[in-house]
């Protein structure tokens, strides 16, 4: 192997770090109407009226859309495959404002200028309705988000008369008999903020029409295929009528895996039939997107004096804000992606609600409720560690499978293939001084350092759900173009992809072309979420390669007039047992030409029955003022068990950028809303996420395993690198200050006021 | 108003609003690696030189941008190229979208502190936000850059 497992540029670096216009912005027509969205200034209204006549006399004002004349086809912007387990609560204008920022008017104009002129001008007549603000008090209160209950397509208990749009149970053994036999035990209820996604590029879109009367939309988007089937629903039109084009993406940590901006230049351009675009501000991109759903959890778990965690329960209620994507979904990570962490499990429980609020819509980020649960039982798991008088780490050793093992409460994996979460464990502590340094240390200057961990998993792709399809072609003069539909969105898959399809093919990188995304020409792929791409269409790509192979041996067997076991292929040439020799670049200029015509394409598709996860054991040490509680983060020694890493260069940057938003979330990033229902943290000067001073010094290592259904023995390593920062850095504070913080984010005046 | 904005040494005459944004300008005149973040001088992303010290080009008005020397990435491809390579050998331009802000400070930087300790580059370049890579990478490389002889 030659690339695989190395570090190697990624091959779209060269564009991006000279500036090239490669997003959607720098490729959208100068010519262009430009969108501007009216939105609610009301948490909770019906739109009585709605006047645009004096808008629509602003110069350059083409079209106004609102609930009178818009499409009211429903749809839901869930980036999921389908059929979506999200309800299908949304209209492109409905007439009723559900959070402050629905959209209660599209304009579309000339200029930016214009827009917003005409934005001004349309008259909305509300009636204000009662809001419900906090999601604690949703699940039967009185008043009711959403009063049509004729869309739910969701199967898990849609209840939209009790504000729940899920809500289920799930058991393993008896819980409340093994609880009861616990000599140790804690019961604990967490909170948790709706987190921002805050990649830097905001929510952009631009359409114009083909001239075959089709639509084309140029998106920022995770899942260009999901957003296909969501433009055609929402505009009642054929799937056939619309194409989607990804060009480079400007992060997305899963708020792209919704769409957002798409709706309304799809629409724009299809009723005008102009080229239209709508870029996010920085304020929508906060305040009218998707976030992290907001949690309570309440945990019990208790152990033997051994140690050995034998009854989890995990109580979960879940904010999906004012609409439901993601709603049904997020939720069951809270469980199924912590709870089979602990193998000495006989008694589990997974109890959720899932509930509406005028609140902005929560869908996916990163972890996707896996860094809500994660938090929630390692932090009562590091009390039990505690209460029992065994050291963290200790502790966590003597509870977790081993390779082979039979994993509990997962959903979908049985047996555990791969594992290196021990070593992620004890490589961590030696990184960290785990063994070497006091756990609890005042400084000269009076400061106090403390340090905690946790470990946690997440899963490759979705088990019997996602699947990804691939297209290898070999080019005249002996290169190969790989046809992808996974969209790199930073993370590097282009780059991985190739690196697989080099060492497979057994040539340089230089002879592979990554294509990605158009979906009239990229084969289907539900696009980059729920770390799938390197595990699921890294395996077509396998997939592919084997079956190119085999073509190419067909092909020179017939071309050489000699058995096709006899020959060899080097991937520079196919060699004959008499020592003949046919070159791939004389092959493949032959295969495209003449009467013998046979250009080789190797298509592939996989979908995976089950999720392998990936592991990590994260280690914090930090140091709180006690006079100020403000609490820096110290290191960070973050150990990952990805399978094999395909890039190394990649796999570390990935872990120490979800290290650093872990941080974020740990201890910086909180939504506030005012009274009335508006969202105050909706720029960088109220919302903080970390900076180069808030990081502290990240350290990553990786504990490898080699997963047996994966690429290379690869697992996935997007999401499982957010989850452990919080509850370590939790319990790092608590070991430094005896304050143990429930509520995220850790702030000083939690830790101050904590303090006795 | 017509002003008169140079930019990476060529002269661009405009017809502005007043209030249009240096921004806005330099995307006009095809200097598309400078990127917006946040409308609200917190980001980074849309630095460029004027003189040839940083500015954020999203609270600049062009107005007051007339008659000066602004540099875009554009401009400086040569000279970045020494950094970038480090930063594309760490993969720490991960998405792309903060990397042309970021590398205008890193070069001016460079110009203008010898020998900074990581507290002074990371003071130097806090304004520059990156939600991808946790800084880290951007930091082995930016020591790397700074041992390179200028």
């Amino acid at each position: 192997m030659k690339y695989v497992n190395t570090a190697v540029k990624k091959v779209d670096a060269d564009a991006l770090v000279q500036g090239k216009p490669v997003y959607t912005d720098d490729l959208a027509p100068k010519e262009c109407l430009i969108i501007k969205l009216l939105r609610s200034p009301h948490a909770h209204a019906k739109i009585v009226d709605i006047d645009t006549k004096i808008a629509e006399k602003v110069p350059g004002v083409e079209l106004i859309l609102t609930c009178k004349n818009a499409p009211r086809h429903r749809f839901t912007s869930a980036g999921q495959t389908y059929p979506e387990w999200s309800p299908y609560d949304r209209v492109l204008c409905d007439d009723t404002m559900r959070y402050v920022g629905d959209v209660a008017a599209i304009v579309a104009a000339d200029t930016e200028k214009h827009a917003e002129q005409a934005c001004r001008l349309i008259k909305v007549t509300y009636e204000v309705l009662e809001p419900i603000l906090d999601f604690e008090t949703a699940k039967d209160n009185p008043i009711r988000v959403h009063d049509d209950d004729s869309f739910a397509k969701s199967p898990f208990h849609y209840a939209p008369e009790r504000n729940l749009i899920t809500s289920g149970r799930e058991d393993f053994g008896d819980f409340d008999a093994e609880f009861a036999k616990c000599t140790h035990t804690v019961d604990c209820t967490y909170y948790t903020p709706a987190q921002q996604q805050c990649m830097m590029e905001t929510f952009r879109s631009y359409a114009y029409m083909e001239y075959s009367g089709r639509l084309t939309l140029v998106s920022s988007t995770q899942v260009p295929f999901h957003a296909r089937r969501h433009i055609a629903t929402m505009l009642g039109i054929p799937y056939t009528k619309v194409r989607v084009i990804k060009p480079r993406i400007g992060g997305g940590f899963g708020a792209k895996q919704t769409s957002v901006s798409e709706f309304y230049p799809a629409a724009v351009t299809w009723l005008t039939g102009k080229p239209s675009k709508l870029i996010f501000t920085r304020q929508e991109a906060f305040a009218c997107s998707n976030s992290r759903h907001q949690m309570r959890i309440r945990v019990r778990a208790g152990c033997d004096t051994e140690g050995n965690v034998t009854a989890i329960s995990i109580e979960s209620l879940s904010n999906t804000g004012a609409y439901g994507e993601h709603g049904s979904t997020v939720i069951g990570l809270v469980g199924h992606k912590t709870i089979p962490l602990y193998n000495k499990l006989k008694g589990g429980r997974f109890v959720w609600d899932v509930v509406y609020t005028n609140m902005e819509s929560a869908a996916a980020f990163r972890g996707y409720g896996a860094t809500q649960g994660t938090f929630a039982l390692e932090s009562t798991v590091n009390q039990l560690a505690e209460k029992a008088g065994i050291d963290a780490a200790e502790l966590r050793l003597r509870n977790i499978a081993k390779e082979g093992a039979e994993v509990f409460m997962t959903h979908e994996i049985k047996y555990l293939n791969s594992s290196g979460l021990r070593g992620c464990i004890t490589r961590g502590m030696e990184l960290i001084g785990w063994n070497e340094k006091p756990h609890r240390q005042v400084m000269p200057d009076g400061k106090i350092r403390g340090m905690g961990m946790a470990i946690c998993m997440q899963g490759s792709g979705i088990a019997n759900v996602d699947t990804a399809s691939v297209e290898l072609r070999l080019e005249d003069f002996g290169f190969y173009t790989l046809m992808i539909g996974a969209t790199d969105m930073g993370t590097g898959c282009d780059t991985i992809f190739a690196q697989m399809v080099a060492d497979a093919m057994h040539c340089p990188m230089e002879k592979i072309l990554v294509h990605g995304v158009d979906t009239d020409v990229s084969p289907y792929d539900p696009g980059s979420y729920a770390s799938a791409s390197t595990y699921v269409t890294g395996m077509a790509v396998v997939k592919a390669c084997e079956h190119m192979t085999e073509l190419i041996l067909d092909e020179a067997a017939v071309r050489m007039n000699c058995p096709r076991e006899t020959l060899s292929f080097d991937g520079a040439s196919i060699t004959a047992e008499d020592g003949t020799i046919l070159s791939l670049d004389d092959l493949a200029s032959a295969l495209v030409a003449g009467p013998k015509t046979h250009q080789l394409v190797a298509t592939a598709s996989h979908g995976s029955p089950i999720s392998p996860p990936p592991f990590m054991a994260g280690f914090a040490e930090i140091e709180t003022d006690p006079e100020t509680g403000k609490t820096d983060v110290i290191q960070m020694v973050g150990v990952v068990d990805c399978g094999t890493p395909i890039n190394r260069a990649l796999a570390r940057v990935q872990t120490e950028g979800g290290l650093s938003q872990g941080i974020g979330f740990a201890l910086f990033e909180n939504v506030h809303y005012q009274t009335n229902g508006k969202m105050m943290t909706d720029n960088f000067m109220n919302y903080k996420i970390p900076t180069r001073m808030d990081t502290g010094e990240i350290i990553v290592d990786f504990s490898e395993s080699y997963e047996p259904t994966g690429p290379y023995g690869a697992k996935s390593i997007g999401e499982v690198v957010i989850n452990t920062p919080a509850p370590a850095i939790v319990q790092a504070v608590y070991e430094a200050t005896g304050v143990r913080v429930t509520s995220l984010p850790i702030t000083p005046e939690k830790i101050l006021m904590g303090q006795k | 108003m017509q002003i008169t904005i140079a930019i990476n040494g060529k002269n661009y005459t405009r017809l502005v609003d007043p209030d249009t944004t240096l921004y806005t300008f330099v995307r006009d005149c095809g200097c598309y690696s400078v990127k917006c973040g946040c409308e609200t001088t917190n980001c980074g992303l849309c630095t460029v030189w004027m003189d040839g010290t940083p500015v954020l080009s999203c609270s600049v008005l062009a107005a007051r941008a007339a008659g000066h020397e602004i540099t875009t990435l554009e401009g400086v491809l040569e000279e970045s190229k020494q950094f970038t390579d480090f930063l594309a050998a760490e993969g720490a331009e991960q998405c792309g979208f903060c990397s042309p802000g970021f590398i205008m400070n890193v070069l001016a930087m460079k110009r203008e502190l010898s020998n900074p300790t990581e507290s002074e580059i990371q003071q130097y370049l806090s304004g520059n936000l990156c939600r991808c890579t946790g800084y880290a990478g951007q930091m082995r490389a930016i020591r790397k850059y700074m041992e390179v002889e200028a």
